[in-house]
């Protein structure tokens, strides 16, 4: 959607973060409207925490994340699928060394 | 009026209120400006609804204690005097679904209509601060049930308290249309306020007690909050004027008839069912 189609009249839209408990990161819970950010983090406690699923919330105003376009999941991605020894699974492990 | 008889009255003022307040917020759900508030009143209105059951528990309780002289005297409903003349014990859902309008101890506040958000938020704003002021004292009753609803209740009335404000201000601060319909709810409902702040006889006899709150300690901070409140959203605050009373002693508007209609009229026309 351009920018100029937008409702005029509908509040911003913001992307809810959720961090679960203690220790834990904060991950992607879903998006809501508000009308400025005080609001979104209320908005967000009464829809996404209200069955005990978080302790902390952030919100980002949606037009302020930039994400990776689709269209370039080939370049962007597929060049890693045969790069195998990027992981560090070429390694004989010792058995003195425990939980790795 | 005796210490038990007063704690009935007393409980049963504060259970009455947070559910009938609750049961005008949940009328929004569905019908809120957007979703997110839609779920935000509804969070809320079953917050007001666990309180009330928590309370009508206990004012169950001391009821089923009283003498059975006593209890004849405390409701007219006729259906609550049957379970009493058959020797049984009355619980949470009878006192909630089966007392008449003159047994309701809700403030008038409380059951005024929802007519638009603005009537709505100044409501609950009027309420909620009182509620916060209130709860945060009763955490010292002497009473311990009352005592530990306060504790669990004031959690979430902070909570209330500040969606209701900021609501305010957002109206009272918003554009023509929001300040305008926002300065008239402050109007009309102002004259409900006097009895959230004014007490009666059974609250000064659990003040006496130890068990109840100052209201009159309490006046000034509510009234304080308010003009707070009212400079940051640029409202007025209304002529000082004749206040509306009697709520708490079963005088009510004609709102509480309906509401009521709506709330018991399962019971009332099917008795005992459950779903």
């Amino acid at each position: 959607m351009s920018q100029d189609k937008v409702n005029k009249n509908e509040w911003p839209l913001w992307e809810v973060f959720i961090r679960s408990k203690a220790g834990l990161d904060h991950k992607h819970a879903g998006s809501l409207h508000a009308a400025d950010e005080q609001m979104a983090i209320e908005n967000a406690r009464d829809v996404y925490t209200r069955r005990m699923e978080g302790v902390s919330i952030w919100v980002v105003e949606s037009k302020y994340i930039h994400a990776s376009d689709p269209d370039e999941s080939a370049s962007l991605y597929d060049p890693a699928n045969d790069k195998i020894y990027r992981h560090p699974t070429f390694y004989n492990l010792p058995d003195e060394v425990k939980y790795m | 009026m005796n210490n038990q008889r007063a704690l009935l009255d007393y409980t049963l003022h504060l259970a009455d209120d947070a559910l009938i307040i609750g049961h005008r917020l949940s009328e929004w759900c569905g019908h809120g400006p957007i979703l997110e508030q839609d779920i935000a009143i509804t969070n809320t209105a079953l917050d007001h609804l666990g309180r009330a059951r928590s309370l009508y528990q206990y004012a169950a309780a001391i009821f089923n204690g009283m003498p059975a002289e006593e209890k004849k005297d405390c409701f007219t409903s006729i259906a609550i005097q049957n379970i009493v003349s058959n020797g049984e014990q009355i619980d949470e859902d009878d006192l909630a679904y089966l007392r008449d309008g003159w047994d309701f101890r809700n403030t008038q506040l409380a059951e005024q209509p929802n007519n638009d958000w603005a009537y709505t938020i100044t409501r609950s704003f009027f309420y909620d601060v009182s509620n916060f002021y209130f709860f945060t004292a009763l955490q010292k009753s002497n009473d311990e049930t009352l005592a530990a609803i306060a504790e669990k209740s004031l959690k979430e009335i902070t909570y209330h308290v500040r969606w209701s404000s900021e609501w305010m201000i957002r109206l009272g601060d918003g554009t023509e249309e929001s300040k305008e319909r926002l300065q008239t709810a402050v109007n009309d409902l102002w004259m409900f306020t006097g009895e959230l702040v004014k007490m009666n006889e059974a609250e000064r006899v659990m003040l006496a007690a130890g068990t109840g709150v100052d209201l009159e300690a309490i006046k000034p901070l509510w009234q304080q909050q308010i003009a707070t409140i009212f400079s940051e959203a640029n409202i007025d605050t209304p002529p000082t004027a004749w206040m509306q009373e009697g709520g708490k002693e079963g005088r009510h508007t004609e709102h509480l008839g309906y509401i009521l209609a709506e709330l018991q009229f399962m019971q009332r026309a099917y008795p005992n069912m459950e779903w």
